[in-house]
């Protein structure tokens, strides 16, 4: 039994996780990180990476009989042939949908590190301010100044590409070298300075890619496959970068294939004195027993942790007495595009494949402006030259057809909104316990819709996406307003928020578990708001602040 | 393909031009039983489908035409495996009704016209395609030719003939460059 006891448990090893157990490793804690699912070994289980698009024989598209095996994945763009087991099987770990809500997740060592987006904005006080000022739900109970060095403090170590642009709502971060805008983007990105007087910019990505010197990495080498996992540990992963550090402190034991199913509470002393784990391909069931616990499932499922954890003090769950577990749960809402053809720069294409575009960061409801909706949108998008799939006018099929689409077609320019979602108590996940998953365990519940404030946002960012490119003086402009049920952002957040009051939150503002202070919760769910911004470098800055503060009361055995 | 790809290829379906870059955003989306796989794929069928890819991309002095990267294998593939049996059976139909349209106008099935005559033959038939697409409701079936279509592109410019001879391939390019010279002539970057 006493082989089960360590100083730290953190269980997941996505972005959020990966950092806790580095974190906590190298301030000399022994630390065991459980994953659910399978083990990925940086470089050496990127099995599909260093193929060619002609070495699938679906050339990347999922066939019918894999389409029909993922109800869920299938409803977006993560479903295809090339690395389906990075994603969760829909029909192992099923879940309830009240409302349809789109649920894709990445059960292995890193999570949905290996396969994100890497965009990496800070957020600012018109994100912490925002629910206070405006009345929603609960304030923030942290504001920008104290979270800023947190933001420094992973940037330096996780690598972000970006410029510093001056911008005082998207803060500047410690930044390696930006990437390069197309030669286009450049255009569009003046005109629309000059066009709204430097109250809208276009500005490059800021990505998780190492584009200058960095300790311990390599460089991006611009192939644009990380969702495939990066040989050369171009982009920030658990794989590349947080499990490496903390393997080295010799402090880390990882255990993949170990499903979290119950914290363990001692009501007598008011803490959790450890977790319950089922092997998932054993079914065994174990016990491990630490001082401190970070949650790191993510949103979703550290939620179904902590509400599967109930116990007769805590009947709706740990951290349930605020009744605010498993609600305000957020995502950002997209599907809404714009785009349309930029004539000349026919003598410029680009070298490369960029593993970033552009960013619009939000500008509605700002400088004392105020629409029919609260919050914004920011959009990313960029320009490129099309490629085959283009219709050709002056060739329909032929030798002078296959010619022309040999090269590359007139300059597009795209671009796409992310909008904030606010904190809704009634958008909320529950346990239904009429389901089981295939451990046998029950499965949650997920209830969870836009309501009028995204719905009126979303016309505005047609709207003001159309007119943007238009002022830009990009032609032919189309758009839509698609797909924009819940889920699809994959920001999940909000279901275990952070607050000033033990009434109202069930977090603290170190991210402690009111009920249970060494109970830690750095994934999105501490989130109070949703900002517009792509959180996972939020959750980086939080979750090494916890740690720091973790570690810091453990010494004052005040945890 | 990460969700910027995906964003830049709803782009490109605003544009109009979707080409099987819809079909690999959406993979094979709608609910169906999976057909009986390849049964009705003979090595004939299979011949045809490559005449049919080769008179859309021809060999030229440039580089090889569609039959070069086994077009024909590929159709078989996709249509077998990813296609929902409604799409299936337009696509097999497509080809009774390729044969009867090229005896209509040359008295002869498909296989044994002339390259000219194929030719001429699809010309027409991409511009009925097309006009029925363009009044096409989007529950409407599709036209058989706008799947050979679709699969002829998408096949050989990701094939390895296409993506190395058509195009330029080009796996690790190690730097990033948003205003690189080209000039008319020089071939588009194949898919990585």
């Amino acid at each position: 039994m006493s082989e089960n006891v360590y100083d730290a448990i953190v269980v997941g090893s996505g972005i959020s996780g990966g950092w806790a157990a580095k974190e906590l490793c190298e301030k000399g804690l022994k630390v065991i990180m459980l994953e659910r699912g399978q083990n990925i070994e940086h470089v050496k289980d990127y099995t599909q990476t260093n193929k060619a698009p002609w070495e699938f024989p679906h050339r990347g598209k999922a066939p019918l009989k894999l389409v029909q095996e993922y109800p869920v994945l299938k409803r977006d763009y993560p479903l295809n042939e090339i690395n389906t087991d990075w994603w969760a099987s829909d029909k192992d770990c099923p879940y309830t949908e009240v409302k349809r809500f789109d649920w894709f997740r990445g059960y292995h060592v890193g999570g949905r590190s290996l396969m994100w987006g890497k965009q990496s904005y800070r957020l600012s006080d018109l994100d912490f301010e925002a629910n206070a000022k405006e009345g929603i739900a609960i304030d923030w109970p942290v504001r920008y100044k104290e979270i800023a060095p947190w933001y420094d403090y992973v940037e330096k170590f996780a690598g972000i590409s970006g410029n510093k642009d001056g911008i005082d709502h998207l803060p500047d971060g410690q930044f390696l070298p930006p990437m390069d805008m197309t030669v286009v983007e450049k255009d569009v990105a003046a005109r629309i300075k000059e066009h709204y007087k430097g109250k809208r910019h276009m500005i490059i990505g800021r990505a998780a890619h190492v584009t200058g010197p960095l300790a311990g990495r390599t460089q991006c080498q611009y192939r644009n496959k990380c969702g495939l996992g990066c040989p050369f540990g171009g982009y920030f992963s658990t794989q590349s970068s947080t499990l490496p550090a903390a393997t080295k402190t010799g402090n880390l034991t990882l255990r993949p294939w170990s499903i979290v199913t119950k914290v363990l509470y001692d009501k007598d002393k008011k803490k959790a004195t450890g977790v319950e784990v089922l092997d998932a391909q054993t079914n065994q069931t174990y016990e491990y027993k630490a001082k401190i616990i970070f949650l790191n499932a993510s949103t979703l499922n550290t939620a179904w942790i902590l509400m599967n954890s109930a116990t007769d003090v805590w009947p709706e769950g740990l951290g349930s007495s605020s009744g605010e577990l498993g609600h305000n749960l957020m995502d950002h809402h997209l599907g809404v595009y714009s785009h349309g053809h930029v004539d000349g720069y026919e003598d410029k294409y680009v070298y490369g494949n960029r593993p970033n575009g552009i960013y619009i960061p939000r500008y509605r409801n700002m400088y004392g402006e105020k629409r029919d909706y609260i919050r914004g949108f920011g959009y990313q998008g960029g320009a490129s030259r099309e490629g085959w799939g283009r219709n050709v006018a002056e060739y329909s099929i032929g030798v002078e057809y296959k010619e022309a689409l040999s090269e590359p077609g007139p300059w597009t320019m795209g671009i796409g909104g992310f909008g904030e979602i606010l904190p809704y108590h009634d958008n909320k996940a529950t346990l239904d316990k009429t389901k089981k998953d295939k451990w046998g365990l029950n499965v949650l519940s997920i209830d969870c819709e836009l309501k009028e404030n995204e719905n009126k946002m979303r016309q505005d960012m047609l709207n003001d996406g159309l007119e943007m490119l238009e002022a830009a003086g990009v032609k032919n402009v189309t758009g839509k307003i698609g797909d924009g049920t819940p889920g699809r952002g994959i920001h999940e957040m909000g279901t275990a928020r952070m607050g000033k009051d033990p009434k109202t939150s069930v977090l603290n503002n170190f991210n402690q578990v009111w009920d249970a202070q060494n109970v830690f919760i750095t994934d999105g769910s501490f989130m109070t708001s949703a900002a517009c911004q792509n959180p996972s470098l939020t959750y980086m800055a939080f979750t090494a602040r916890a740690a720091d503060h973790a570690v810091k009361e453990l010494k004052k055995m005040n945890i | 393909m990460n969700r910027r790809d995906a964003i830049a290829r709803v782009g490109l379906i605003l544009g109009g031009t979707v080409v099987g870059s819809q079909a690999f955003l959406s993979g094979c989306a709608k609910k169906s039983e999976v057909a009986a796989t390849g049964s009705t794929f003979t090595p004939e069928t299979v011949s045809f489908l490559d005449e049919v890819g080769e008179t859309i991309l021809p060999t030229s002095a440039a580089s090889p035409g569609a039959k070069e990267s086994k077009i024909g294998e590929f159709m078989k593939t996709i249509v077998s495996d990813c296609y929902e049996e409604k799409d299936q059976k337009i696509f097999m139909d497509g080809i009774g009704k390729l044969n009867e349209a090229s005896n209509k106008k040359f008295s002869k099935d498909f296989m044994s016209l002339s390259a000219t005559e194929k030719h001429d033959l699809l010309v027409e038939v991409d511009k009925e395609a097309k006009d029925y697409l363009a009044s096409k409701k989007e529950e409407d079936p599709q036209h058989y030719f706008t799947l050979m279509k679709q699969l002829t592109l998408w096949g050989y410019f990701t094939s390895e003939v296409g993506s190395t001879k058509a195009l330029r391939f080009l796996p690790v390019p190690g730097r990033y460059d948003g205003a690189y010279p080209y000039k008319k002539g020089d071939r588009a970057w194949a898919a990585t």
